[in-house]
């Protein structure tokens, strides 16, 4: 018994959560916190402000008195600026008025996609190393997932070698997120349209979280949604947090099959009722404006880019060439030091923060995340303290 | 645009290295190509953006609309040069609307400025008149937002 006379919590505790590890990026960030004068690379969003139109919008939007519920699928007028910017964009068609629905991040609607979609023991698919929230809504979802280990060797590019290996007759859903965080490696027609062709005689569900679409620098962003057959069988997850700089927003969609999307509205109805109708409002904006500042950021991003793969080749540390999103993922395997390891130590004696690769699934080992949404002169900064340490670890 | 001219506009402090690897260039490219943007005057030069209200404080600065009569031949550009070649003039613009030129001045203090535009400028034959504005507070120059920056809360590292 505890002191305040309820069992001790942990008993209190359903098992499936019981089970669910602590995000290795919260370890990671606890630690950093206690220190001072850390030049972080291991930030996730974007170092930009809103775009000033998007945030203005909002301000106009409160001055209006919209605060009040949408209905669940979201405002129309967002869903239908949703829809002609997928279309525009990304080349696949979705009617707003039942086949989109707009959700608190790309977080909650994939949530919902994985719970409208598992039954207890369906095992899902999904490429390692990878964004930290997938494996735990399978599990939450009474799932199983299934990593597909992707190696730094190939560039982190999903072959179809790489998912028949992990396929089994149980496997019933395949994850997808290029431009990848947190390897940056993207896909290009050749490669999607094989995978499409395994979803399709596999008979998956694909959930495609494309959620940096647009910060593409190499090549055109392609959609799995773009490959014939594979529409009807995709959830496409985006939202606005990364390209529009919107994380505290936390506005993302879903776009499916109606059959799909009504199934995922029965959850979010009754948990989230609906997305903030502010972030609509502000996210109606983002879409119909001038993309001119989506623009500036993307090219400030590319530049930084080039700066940190110049620099960690300089190094001598072999990196694959990010494609996309805002991390580049270097290899430290040849150092003698696990990634955690390395981190903790880059930390204490250079005060770099970079996340260790494993944070992001085991094949992520021998690797760290730097991201460089953060400004230009800390990237500078950090790259003169990483050689150094580099270095020191190299003339012992 | 090149790249490398929106690059400069914002960080002309970088080194040749520092912006070969940010636009994925060789340094000799780099150089080559600010040599021949300085020769062919593309880049007319490099400067600082001040927070003038405080850097400044011996400064003032004047908007001066001007109309003038266009000339038979040169049209607005002879009165212009001659104008411009006035070191108080910091810039100056042909505009649309009500006036014909546009006109930053700088001086030392009101009166030298006030006497410049009725000694120096509305005394030059084909300007006709002058409407001077003084300038009071800089909110923001060159693209700089002359407010501290804002403070947030960001988390040190995120998924
Ligand atoms: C791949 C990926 N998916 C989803 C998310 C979460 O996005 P949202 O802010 O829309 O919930 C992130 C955020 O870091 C991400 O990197």
């Amino acid at each position: 018994m505890s002191t305040n006379g309820l069992p001790s919590a942990p008993d209190r505790i359903a098992l499936h959560v019981r089970d669910i590890p602590r995000s290795g990026i919260r370890d990671f960030f606890d630690i950093v916190s206690t220190m001072r004068d850390v030049i972080s690379l291991g930030i996730g969003e974007p170092d930009f402000d809103t775009p000033w139109r998007v945030r203005e919008a909002s301000i106009f939007a409160l001055e209006r008195g919209a605060t009040h519920y949408t209905s669940n699928l979201g405002l129309l007028k967002l869903r239908r600026a949703i829809c002609e910017y997928v279309a525009r964009a990304y080349g696949t068609a979705y009617r707003a008025d039942d086949e989109c629905l707009v959700a608190v991040g790309v977080s909650e609607a994939m949530d919902l996609a994985v719970r409208a979609l598992i039954n207890p023991g369906d095992e899902v698919l999904y490429h390692e190393p990878c964004y930290v929230s997938y494996a735990p809504l399978v599990r939450l979802a009474h799932g199983v997932p299934v990593p597909v280990p992707l190696s730094g060797a190939t560039g982190f590019r999903l072959t179809r070698e790489a998912l028949e290996r992990r396929v089994t007759p149980r496997t019933k859903m395949l994850i997808l997120n290029f431009p990848n965080n947190p390897t940056g490696a993207g896909l290009d027609r050749a490669d999607v349209e094989a995978i499409a062709a395994f979803a399709i005689e596999h008979d998956l569900i694909v959930l495609s979280d494309e959620i940096y679409a647009e910060l593409t620098y190499t090549g055109r962003h392609v959609s799995i949604t773009t490959v014939p057959g594979m529409r009807g069988r995709t959830v496409f997850l985006h939202g606005f947090s990364k390209a529009w700089a919107m994380t505290g927003y936390r506005l993302g969609y879903a776009c499916a099959p109606a059959p799909l999307i009504d199934a995922m509205m029965r959850i979010h109805q009754y948990t989230m009722l609906c997305a903030p109708i502010l972030s609509q409002e502000a996210a109606v904006e983002a879409l119909k404006g001038p993309e001119a500042d989506v623009a500036l950021m993307r090219e400030e991003y590319d530049r930084r880019r080039n700066y940190l793969v110049r620099a960690f080749a300089d190094m001598g540390l072999p990196v694959s060439e990010p494609r996309g999103a805002f991390y580049v993922f270097p290899s430290i395997a040849g150092l003698g030091l696990t990634s955690m390891d390395f981190a903790l130590r880059l930390l204490e004696e250079e005060r770099v923060a970079a996340v260790p690769g494993t944070a992001f699934g085991a094949s992520g080992e021998g690797h760290i995340r730097c991201s460089y949404a953060t400004a230009t002169d800390d990237i500078k900064e950090a790259s003169v303290r990483i050689r150094r340490f580099v270095e020191r670890l190299r003339a012992r | 645009m090149d790249p490398l001219l929106k690059l400069l506009t914002m960080r002309a402090r970088e080194s040749v290295d520092d912006l070969a690897a940010l636009l994925d260039e060789k340094p000799e490219a780099i150089r080559a190509r600010m040599a021949d943007y300085e020769r062919r005057g593309v880049i007319r030069g490099y400067r600082a953006v001040l927070d003038e209200d405080t850097a400044a404080e011996d400064k003032v600065v004047a908007i001066i609309e001007v109309k003038v009569t266009p000339e038979r031949e040169g049209g607005f550009d002879h009165i212009a040069s001659r104008v411009c070649r006035f070191p108080e003039v910091a810039s100056a613009y042909l505009v649309s609307g009500q006036a014909d030129l546009l006109l930053f001045i700088e001086g030392p203090d009101l009166r030298t400025v006030a006497r410049f535009v009725s000694e120096k400028l509305s005394v030059i034959p084909g300007v006709t008149a002058t409407a001077t504005s003084f300038m009071l507070k800089t909110y923001k120059s060159h693209g700089f937002l002359m407010d501290p920056p804002d403070e947030h809360e960001r988390l040190a590292v995120s998924p």
